[in-house]
């Protein structure tokens, strides 16, 4: 059993106060659903998360089975378990699936073929994708199909899922949704996911829901929580006029559930 | 100012006479060309260039063609021509297989040379100029002669050892690659290496030029031409893996006949100094080249390039792609030409020269030129010159992939385009291993130095 524990965590981007004391306890196992308006900086929680330059912590902490997971290196942050499922994840020209797992030191060994393929074929992509520069002219629902391959593979004690839902079309968010599902249950892998929409949930069972609104979490319930979300939108829980903090990773291919 | 005073083409008398001169001799005088020795007509042709490189002003970097380099550091009576070719057997003939022939070169001197019996049948020859019937033809075919070439080609034209030829003749078609190993060794030596291919009409051969070097401080000035004739396919690729203290001058020039195709390739490795100036012309209706390079310097090395494609006859092609890496305080020039003349409707042309650098302190800069004289063309050129992109470091890290790693994969897969490209893939590992090397030692000085820091 594993606890990835965030206290008080503040954060700035480019000098403006982003995050504002952010407060979460996640479990081996638990699905946390983290819901709330465009702009509330629930991206920029998951840069942090994972060290992403330009994303200054000033303040609280973040420790995973009691390690301060602030201090370490991106890469250290991946082997000690942590994984960012990216929202816009980056092409990296010249660079294939293969030679980013032989080169993670959050697996062992070089050569994981056999075992991508599985993955691969488990997630709808072809076989192809294992020799395929990373990211390079995939459509976005392939991209989220690939980043759920690495997660398989790379089995993290926590999965952060940066809108993990968008791009992808209905039979690929099934799959994906699937996949992740199964690795909670059968590898207790913790997952906080970043979404906009209920349907990740349909295969995804949250434990809890999160509304996050302003750089906090403002409430948290039961998945019951994402359905009235679903109804009546945030009204309720944004009080104050939110200044929209411009996320660095949106709107660069549509999103087939935006409303 | 020498004056031989009489015919050139008379060789066998001593050049003493000229000690009596005003001038000083210099180490790269007639007297020294002449001291080179061999067949008259070669002896001759040296003679008559080293005359006119004795009248030739010395370049500046207050011209254009040398501007941002190092060229008035260099003192050309440090170094001295040799005829030492000793040494132990060269390892890119192992990296290189299978192959159709071979020629090892050292100091400019050819020390052996083989061609597959099947293909030397069919009339290919791979050797020494002197022991080709068109010699006096084939040298100088493409790049021209002295007085009518650049300042380091008349300098090569003077001292030029051994010209190596590659022949093929019409219609054959060489499977294998063909393997020059040119070797420079020894301190303050000068070695003029000059390779020619031929290529006849509707043949086709692959040549990789491998260039080494000892440790010692030289100058090399290798001068290559490639003629492709009509509808012939020419592959050639050039790895220049000199010593850290070489300085290399190069001249590589190709001219394309109708129809045929030109696919050339550049690894920029070696040298402290090493400056390529490559030249593609288009000379034939339909003729197109393919023309890419990568090339990484890492401490102090600068590394020079100036591209020149030459559009003359009408629908021709060129497409080139230039890929740079610059580590700590690494200096890179590039100066590129797309020429179209006034017949060459219906070019197509492309230019893209793209750096990445690792250092604060390394210096780069990328000189783009258009210059057309028909209407009905379509040219492009672009380049940029930027920092490793921290996102797909961030991506990398966040896979668990560290730093070091990240950046290597990096740097290894921005140069895949060009690696995947090459016209010659046999050679893929050597490059590769090479990159990787540079990038380790750069990574160590850069942790060097942030510890002294």
């Amino acid at each position: 059993m594993s606890d990835l524990v965030i206290e008080g965590l503040c954060a700035t981007v480019g000098g403006t106060d982003i995050l504002k004391g952010v407060d979460l306890h996640i479990r081996s196992g638990e699905v946390h659903a983290l819901m709330g308006p465009n702009g509330s900086g629930k991206s920029t929680l998951s840069h942090a998360l994972l060290g992403r330059p330009g994303y200054e912590v000033t303040g609280g902490s973040v420790t995973l089975d009691g390690e301060d997971i602030l201090a370490l290196t991106t890469a250290e942050r991946a082997s000690a378990g942590l994984f960012l499922a990216m929202q816009r994840p980056t092409e990296v020209p010249g660079v294939l699936l293969r030679d980013v797992l032989a080169a993670s030191s959050a697996l062992d060994g070089d050569d994981h073929d056999d075992a991508v393929l599985v993955e691969l074929e488990r997630i709808g992509l072809d076989p192809a994708f294992l020799d395929r520069p990373i990211n390079a002219d995939l459509s976005g629902g392939e991209k989220k199909r690939n980043e759920t391959v690495q997660l398989a593979m790379l089995r993290p004690k926590f999965a952060i899922l940066d809108e993990i839902d968008s791009g992808l079309d209905v039979d690929g968010l099934r799959l994906v949704s699937q996949r992740i599902e199964e690795a909670t249950n059968n590898d207790d892998m913790g997952v906080l996911a970043i979404t906009h929409f209920t349907r990740l949930l349909a295969e995804l069972k949250a434990d809890k829901v999160h509304i996050f609104s302003a750089g906090k979490v403002v409430e948290t319930a039961g998945p019951e929580l994402a359905d009235e979300l679903e109804a009546e939108g945030y009204a309720r829980w944004v009080t104050e006029t939110e200044a929209p903090v411009k996320e660095s990773n949106t709107g660069l291919y549509d999103d087939p559930f935006a409303i | 100012m020498f004056s031989l005073g009489r015919s050139p083409t008379i060789t066998c008398s001593p050049f003493t006479v000229f000690s009596h001169e005003v001038r000083p001799l210099s180490t790269f005088g007639p007297q020294a060309a002449q001291e080179l020795g061999g067949a008259d007509w070669l002896v001759s042709r040296r003679v008559t260039s080293a005359e006119h490189f004795a009248t030739t002003e010395a370049p500046s970097d207050e011209q254009e063609v040398w501007r941002y380099t190092p060229i008035e550091e260099l003192t050309l009576d440090d170094f001295a021509p040799t005829s030492d070719t000793s040494g132990n057997a060269l390892a890119v003939f192992d990296s290189i297989t299978p192959r159709a022939g071979l020629v090892e070169v050292r100091n400019g001197w050819v020390t052996r040379h083989e061609c597959d019996e099947a293909v030397a049948a069919q009339g290919v020859f791979v050797g020494r100029v002197v022991d080709h019937p068109d010699a006096e033809e084939l040298l100088g075919s493409v790049v021209g002669q002295s007085p009518d070439t650049d300042y380091f080609t008349s300098l090569n034209d003077a001292f030029v050892g051994d010209a190596v030829v590659i022949d093929v003749p019409a219609g054959v078609v060489v499977e294998n690659p063909i393997v020059v190993g040119s070797r420079a060794k020894g301190d303050n030596i000068a070695a003029f290496n000059r390779l020619i291919v031929r290529v006849g009409e509707n043949a086709e051969v692959s040549v990789v030029e491998h260039t080494s070097s000892g440790a010692g401080n030289m100058l090399v000035v290798p001068v290559t031409e490639l003629d492709v004739g009509a509808a012939a396919r020419l592959n050639y690729l050039s790895i220049q893996s000199l010593g850290s203290d070489a300085w290399q001058i190069g001249n590589l020039a190709a001219r394309i006949g109708a129809d045929g195709t030109a696919t050339i390739g550049a690894a920029g490795l070696g040298g402290s100094y090493a400056r390529l100036r490559l030249d593609c012309q288009m000379a034939g209706q339909r003729s197109s080249s393919k023309i890419m390079a990568l090339y990484y310097g890492e401490a102090d090395q600068t590394l020079d390039y100036r591209t020149f494609q030459d559009h003359v006859a009408a629908n021709t092609t060129s497409e080139l792609l230039f890929k740079g890496a610059l580590a700590d305080e690494a200096r890179s020039i590039y100066s590129g030409l797309i020429l179209v003349r006034p017949d060459a409707r219906g070019t197509n042309a492309e230019q893209t020269n793209k750096i990445i650098k690792l250092s604060d302190k390394a210096w780069a800069e990328s000189v783009p030129n258009l210059e057309i004289e028909n209407n009905d063309v379509r040219c492009s050129h672009a380049s940029t010159v930027s920092p490793i992109d921290e996102e797909q470091m961030f991506y990398l890290e966040s896979r668990g992939v560290p730093t070091k790693t990240a950046e290597r994969l990096i740097i290894a897969g921005f140069f895949n385009d060009v690696v995947s490209r090459l016209p010659i893939n046999a050679a893929d590992d050597l490059i590769g291993d090479a990159v990787t090397a540079k990038q380790d030692r750069h990574q160590n000085r850069a942790v060097e130095s942030a510890d002294e820091a």
